[in-house]
């Protein structure tokens, strides 16, 4: 294993909000090295996309990172000022937001919002600018590229704009590409086009991405690794493999039930995880997906789990493993 | 583009139409004739100023032969100002008021978008309560208590400023303070919270996710989105500099059409009247069609059918 | 696998890994107690300081605008002789003659006016009109406004677009200029009227608040008219109505369970804010000596007539231009407050 490119320890962030403090992130750590495709899984509110923003100095407003640290191709991103961030913003590290409709200003054509980025942190001039724009809208699958720089955003589908926030992000050859629930806004055939999109581009320009997503194909197809999120916290991270067929925490278990497959036997039924997220105001002192959790145990309900590690990068936080480690000691003794 | 362009135009040639009909027959309403006031005049006398003004003949005759000579620009003379035509007076007059009404309006709109921008830049700060104060109270204070408290304070008492006219720029200080508070603590409120809801969209992340700037991203990416309601305020804003000058100029006695048209209606001067209402409605729904225009120009979103 | 050194430290006990039961699990769930839109409303509504502060001054201004002139012991049209242009608190020579008799004579508060009459009660007075000019000029609004605007986007097609072109024409009337010449036009018919049998009441009223009101009733209810079209016009094609009517619900209880209730709190919000705008239309017109008959007296006739004074005696000008200010910024905040508190579509 080399040097990380994407290196998080142990971040705590937390959103003071009126109604208290918001403890988003607890104990987050992960790696990511270059050319990987990361993919974060969870429901709405589990911190996913917390994570990536603050990779990229993006915490709104009254989010607070509380400790840990961030380490992005070297540059310490917990000690850097808005003026150093902006520099590795948009240059060494993109984004791609979730709704294509609202990410791009309506009030400016497509061309100048690609050259705006291109002019920012390259010193091409304007023709040269121009002309990568063209370049990247060709890249990313744009047919009419000099017509569609002239355009305005809500002359464009849907899917084109999504491709045109991709020329954006891929502008100054990033070396990390967040992809912030990028296929949820857009339509299902759309959707599997803009992913080979994304992996085609992978390839070509080799560089790394965070897949934010609650959609396991989507992860199972592109990623190799996966970190699973709940309530502000990874339960389970490992390789794509490890989490798909060798599953520990029961959440994860839980959401690969929940998923329909095409190798099941006829009578195999979908099996929803039922109740809601909790609230994130009142945390549970416990493991945090118990009361929601069927084989909850008494310990569950009022000790976090501790990390338990598997094999290779394979982790969970779960206290079903730790029992059968507990019963198995118990058997040798 | 074209085709809305004509639409409004013609929306805007019936409005006016239909503004000169009703002031013509609500005109003639009003009673006592503008001879009347004159006790000197002999009846005789009084029926032959009807007669030569045309005063005698049926109304929908002169509703007729009114509207088409208006068609021809021609407004007809002013029953009280013997020998002047209503164009007269209008071009004589207007210029004043149109100067007082047009530094207003500027004066809002520079003292007003900035300020907004930065309370909602500052919010929840003690700059944004400041301005955001001010500004709800702005909205609140009559146009004729404002100017008042102004005549009162800086020229009566401070003797700082001079109270009658529109000669030099020290007469100007007062009337346009007065003019534009109401519309520049508008605009403060109207800016603030368009810029507040802009700064919240998601285009904003997208600008600063690129590396720009604070003041780039505000003043390419924000400000441009956050303006557009402003402009749709331009049209209200001159329709209510042009009747609120009505009571400035009255307090400040300064000879602008406000106060030539409440003299017209006291004075029963029809033509002047008619002349009066024609113009300023035509000026303000012009005015009106012209900042719809520019607002879909601005805004690419709005497709022009 | 790998064993976890942590594990060790945990001191876990065999107990600890019994299932836990149902309402253990639950009992972790802290859910937050769900309100209705009323309630919720109201509690942001009460704890919105400056809007229950704006409440409690209209609250105040009505009572000493309907209630206390019943009470004091001047009237607004009574002209005290010798008492003219007193300052507050001062006597005239026959009230001073007769407190020194031993009677007691009740303060001129603010002072009288030229005239001799006595100024609290103008100022109450104006108020009662300028309150009342508001809440009835709103209320034609309210009605005619929202009736049109409903009937407009429930009949859609044509029927829509020839309304709205007309609203669209009210719309750019430069309203001013139409209200001073209505104001004029309509004092002769409504004097003609006020003489027969059964319509007094025009004149103490005075033809001028008359033609103030057929003037809002003309032409101001458009904005109201613009605001309910479109928010009726929305809720018809939102999709929990598409999703009622595709249950069966009957049309009846569409408009009353969800148009209803959905409309209510911008109609609230916009009923409001349309209060203080009428008082300001009331007070420039009156102003420019257009509002209400002599001797009856609004904030805005009250401000006019002391302008001439204004060198000798300033507070007959500004106290009624301070109540009036008190009163359009009071409704503006509790509108403000209003809308944030029920405007469904502002909550975050």
């Amino acid at each position: 294993m080399g040097k990380y490119l994407v290196d998080i320890k142990n971040e705590r962030l937390s959103f003071f909000t009126p109604a208290g403090e918001v403890k988003a992130l607890n104990d987050v750590t992960i790696h990511l090295e270059e050319g990987e495709v990361l993919g974060i899984v969870g429901e709405s509110g589990s911190g996913k996309s917390v994570t990536a923003y603050s990779l990229m100095g993006l915490t709104a407003h009254p989010g607070k990172l509380l400790g840990g640290t961030l380490e992005f191709n070297g540059h310490h991103v917990e000690n850097m000022t808005e003026k150093e961030m902006r520099k590795i913003r948009g240059n060494e590290i993109s984004i791609i937001f979730q709704d294509p409709m609202t990410s791009l200003n309506p009030v400016y054509t497509v061309g100048n919002q690609i050259e705006e980025v291109i002019r920012l942190h390259t010193d091409k001039n304007k023709a040269e600018a121009k002309a990568r724009a063209k370049e990247l809208l060709e890249l990313v699958g744009i047919n009419e590229p000099e017509k569609r720089l002239k355009q305005y955003p809500h002359e464009l589908s849907g899917g084109m704009r999504q491709r045109i926030m991709i020329a954006i992000a891929l502008a100054c050859e990033p070396k990390l590409l967040i992809a912030d629930e990028p296929t949820t806004a857009l339509d299902v055939t759309i959707q599997a086009q803009i992913l080979e999109l994304m992996m085609e581009l992978k390839e070509k320009l080799g560089m790394a991405i965070i897949m934010i997503t609650h959609d396991l194909g989507v992860v199972a197809s592109m990623c190799d690794k996966i970190a699973v999120m709940y309530a502000g916290r990874i339960v389970e991270y490992g390789e794509t493999d490890d989490i798909f067929y060798n599953p520990q925490h029961m959440y994860t278990k839980g959401l690969i039930r929940s998923m329909p497959r095409l190798d099941t036997t006829e009578h195999e039924k979908l099996v929803p995880i039922e109740g809601t997220p909790v609230d994130m105001l009142n945390p549970p002192a416990g493991c945090p997906f118990a009361p929601r959790c069927d084989a909850a145990m008494k310990i569950c309900l009022n000790q976090m789990p501790p990390q338990t590690d598997l094999e290779g990068c394979h982790y969970t936080k779960c206290w079903m493993i730790q029992k059968e480690q507990f019963e198995a000691q118990k058997g040798e003794a | 583009m074209l085709k809305y362009i004509v639409k409004r135009i013609l929306l805007a040639i019936v409005t006016i139409w239909a503004v000169a009909t009703i002031t013509f027959f609500l005109m003639n309403l009003v009673p006592g004739g503008p001879f009347l006031s004159e006790k000197a005049i002999s009846p005789q006398a009084t029926a032959a100023l009807e007669a030569k003004y045309g005063l005698d003949k049926p109304l929908m005759q002169r509703y007729t032969t009114y509207m088409w000579d208006a068609l021809h620009g021609d407004f007809g003379d002013s029953l009280k100002q013997r020998g002047r035509t209503v164009m007269d007076i209008i071009g004589r007059q207007f210029p004043v008021s149109a100067r007082l009404g047009g530094v207003s309006v500027l004066v809002a709109l520079i003292v007003g978008v900035p300020l907004g921008c930065v309370a909602a830049l500052k919010r929840g700060k003690f700059t944004d309560s400041f301005i955001s104060v001010v500004a709800t109270c702005g909205i609140a204070v009559p146009s004729f208590v404002i100017c008042t408290v102004l005549m009162y304070f800086f020229g009566v008492k401070l003797r700082w400023f001079p109270t009658m006219g529109l000669t030099t720029w020290k007469h100007f200080i007062m009337p346009v303070m007065a003019l534009s508070f109401y519309p520049t603590a508008y605009i403060m409120r109207l800016m603030r919270s368009s810029m507040l809801d802009v700064l919240g969209q998601d285009y904003m992340r997208t600008a600063k996710a690129k590396g720009l700037s604070g003041f780039v991203s505000l003043f390419k990416h924000a400000l441009r989105n956050a303006i557009l309601p402003v402009i749709t305020y331009v049209g209200p804003m001159l329709a209510y500099t042009v009747t609120g000058s009505f009571v400035v100029e009255k307090i400040f006695t300064i000879p602008g059409l406000g106060g030539e048209f409440i003299r017209a209606i006291n004075g029963r001067d029809y033509t002047l009247i008619m002349g009066t209402t024609i113009f300023l409605a035509t000026l303000i729904i012009v005015m009106n069609v012209v900042v719809d225009i520019l607002y879909k120009i601005v805004d690419p979103r709005i497709k022009l059918k | 696998m790998k064993e976890n050194p942590l594990s060790f430290h945990l001191n876990l006990k065999p107990e600890d890994f019994l299932p836990a039961t149902e309402e253990e699990k639950q009992s972790q769930v802290i859910m937050r107690e769900s309100v209705s839109f009323w309630k919720d409303g109201m509690r942001r509504l009460l704890k919105n300081k400056v809007a229950m502060v704006s409440a409690a001054v209209i609250l105040i201004v009505m009572i000493f605008s309907f209630i206390v002139p019943a009470f004091y012991p001047y009237t607004y049209d009574y002209q005290i002789k010798g008492a003219n242009n007193l300052k507050p608190m001062e006597y005239s020579a026959e009230e001073m003659a007769r407190i020194e008799a031993g009677e007691d004579v009740f303060p001129h508060l603010l002072g009288t006016d030229k005239m001799g009459r006595d100024y609290a009660i103008r100022v109450m007075m104006g108020s009662r009109i300028s309150l009342l000019v508001g809440l009835i000029a709103t209320c034609i609004i309210l009605v005619i406004g929202s009736t049109y605007g409903s009937i407009a986007a429930f009949c859609g097609g044509w029927v829509d677009i020839i309304m709205m072109r007309i609203v669209d024409i009210i719309y750019t009337v430069p309203d001013i200029l139409l209200i001073v010449l209505l104001s004029f036009a309509l004092k002769a018919p409504l004097q003609a009227l006020a003489q027969l049998p059964g319509f007094g009441w025009i004149q103490t009223v005075g033809e001028n608040l008359i033609s103030i009101f057929v003037v809002f009733a003309l032409l101001y209810w458009v904005g109201m008219a613009r605001m309910v079209r479109s928010q009726v016009l929305m809720l018809k094609e939102s999709e929990y109505v598409t999703a009622a009517r595709a249950l069966g619900v009957s049309s009846g209880k569409i408009i009353k369970n969800h148009l209803l209730t959905n409309c209510i709190g911008t109609l609230i919000v916009t009923t409001t804010l349309q209060i203080p705008s009428s008082i300001f239309t009331e007070s420039f017109l009156s102003f420019l000596g257009m509002g209400v008959a002599v001797p009856l007296p609004s904030l805005g006739s009250l401000a006019s007539d002391a302008i001439n004074g204004m060198n000798t005696n300033p507070h007959l000008l500004f106290i009624p231009a301070i109540v009036i200010s008190l009163i359009i910024l009071s409704f503006n905040l509790l509108g403000d407050g209003l809308r944030d508190a029920f405007d469904p579509k502002l909550k975050n």
